[in-house]
C-alpha cells in the first residue's frame, strides 16, 4: 500500500509539488558492508534542533526579514545530550512535540538503547541537525552536506539515519 | 534532505531516509527511502511513544539491509489516528513568513483586480 505523500499537505502545497518538474539526480550507492550489530551510526534531521545556551539557534530572524531564505547551516548534537538542552528553531512546523521529545525526529536516545541492546554497533559521538526550509539546495549540496559527511567519516561512521520533518 | 543523504552516501556511508514524502525523495533520487504516512514534524511517531518510535526505527534499519537497489521505497503500514485534529495541529502556531508573504501577494493581486474591474 503506497504512502500518500500529499496527505498532510494543504491543497495549495500539494498542487505545487504535484506540478513541480523534478530532475532525478544520479544516486550514489554504498552497499551495507557489515551486519547492523557492527555498524556505527550517526543521525541527521531537518528538525532545526540546537543546544540551548551553547549554540546559536537557526537564524529565524533573518528568515522573517527575507521569507524566501532559510538558514542552511547545521548543528552538531552530542550523543549524551539531554532533552532539556535541546532548542528547536523552525518556523514551518509546530515544534512542541520536538521540544518535548526530540526522538520524534532525531532519535538519539532510541539509538543509545539500540546500542545498549547490541542491535547496532554504536551511536557515533556526533549527530547533526539542519533546518528544513531552504530556498535552494545549493549550500547543502556544495558546502554543508559534504562537511557533515566528512565529519561523519572522521568518526568512522558506517551508516547514517536521515529524517526530514 | 535527499541531497544531504546523497552527499553522505557519496563518501562511503550507507544511508536510509525515513520520510512522509517518499514520492518527492524518489523523484529527486535518494539511496534508500522508507515512507511513513505521518504528519509533518513526526517522522518517527508520537512524542513520548517509545514503542512506536522503536518500531519505525527497527523497520527502517531492516530496510537498510533489505534494499539492494538505489532509489527504492519501502512503505511502512502504520496509521496515524485523529486525522481531523492532526491535519491542522502539525502547522506552526503562527504562519511561516513565506506563507504570510504569499497570502499578502494574493491579497494585493485580488485588490488590484477589483480596482481594475471597478474602473472598467
Amino acid at each position: 500500500m503506497p504512502i500518500d505523500s500529499f496527505k498532510w499537505m494543504p491543497p495549495s502545497l500539494a498542487n505545487y509539488y504535484r506540478n513541480l518538474s523534478m530532475t532525478r539526480a544520479e544516486v550514489p550507492w554504498t552497499p551495507m558492508r557489515k551486519p547492523l550489530n557492527e555498524c556505527h551510526f550517526s543521525l541527521l534531521s531537518t528538525a532545526g534542533a540546537y543546544l540551548k545556551g551553547e549554540q546559536e539557534p537557526f537564524d529565524v530572524e533573518r528568515e522573517k526579514r527575507e521569507p524566501t531564505w532559510g538558514d542552511p547551516t547545521y548543528r552538531a548534537i552530542p550523543r549524551d545530550v539531554r532533552q532539556e538542552q535541546i532548542g528547536v528553531a523552525h518556523l514551518h512546523i509546530n515544534t512542541a512535540d520536538l521540544e518535548a521529545d526530540i526522538n520524534v525526529a532525531l532519535p538519539i536516545h532510541r539509538f543509545l538503547e539500540l546500542e545498549a541492546a547490541g542491535e547496532i554497533g554504536s551511536l557515533a559521538p556526533t549527530s547533526y541537525s539542519v533546518m528544513g526550509y531552504q530556498e535552494t539546495n545549493d549550500e547543502w549540496a556544495e558546502r554543508y552536506g559534504p562537511e557533515i559527511a566528512s565529519r561523519m567519516k572522521g568518526e568512522e561512521v558506517d551508516c547514517a539515519f536521515v529524517t526530514p520533518v | 534532505m535527499p541531497v544531504l543523504a546523497r552527499a553522505i552516501e557519496a563518501v562511503g556511508i550507507s544511508t536510509v531516509l525515513v520520510t512522509m514524502s517518499p514520492y518527492l525523495a524518489q523523484a529527486v533520487g535518494t539511496p534508500r527511502i522508507v515512507g511513513v504516512e505521518f504528519p509533518f514534524g513526526h517522522p518517527l511517531g508520537h512524542a513520548g511513544d517509545r514503542e512506536e518510535q522503536m518500531r519505525v526505527i527497527r523497520d527502517a534499519l531492516r530496510a537498510m539491509v533489505e534494499i539492494k537497489e538505489p532509489n527504492t521505497v519501502i512503505a511502512l503500514p502504520y496509521e496515524w489516528p485523529e486525522f481531523d485534529y492532526w491535519i491542522k495541529a502539525w502547522h506552526p502556531e503562527e504562519p511561516a513568513p513565506i506563507t504570510k508573504w504569499l497570502r499578502e501577494q494574493a491579497r494585493l493581486r485580488a485588490e488590484a483586480k477589483r480596482r481594475e474591474e471597478e474602473q472598467a
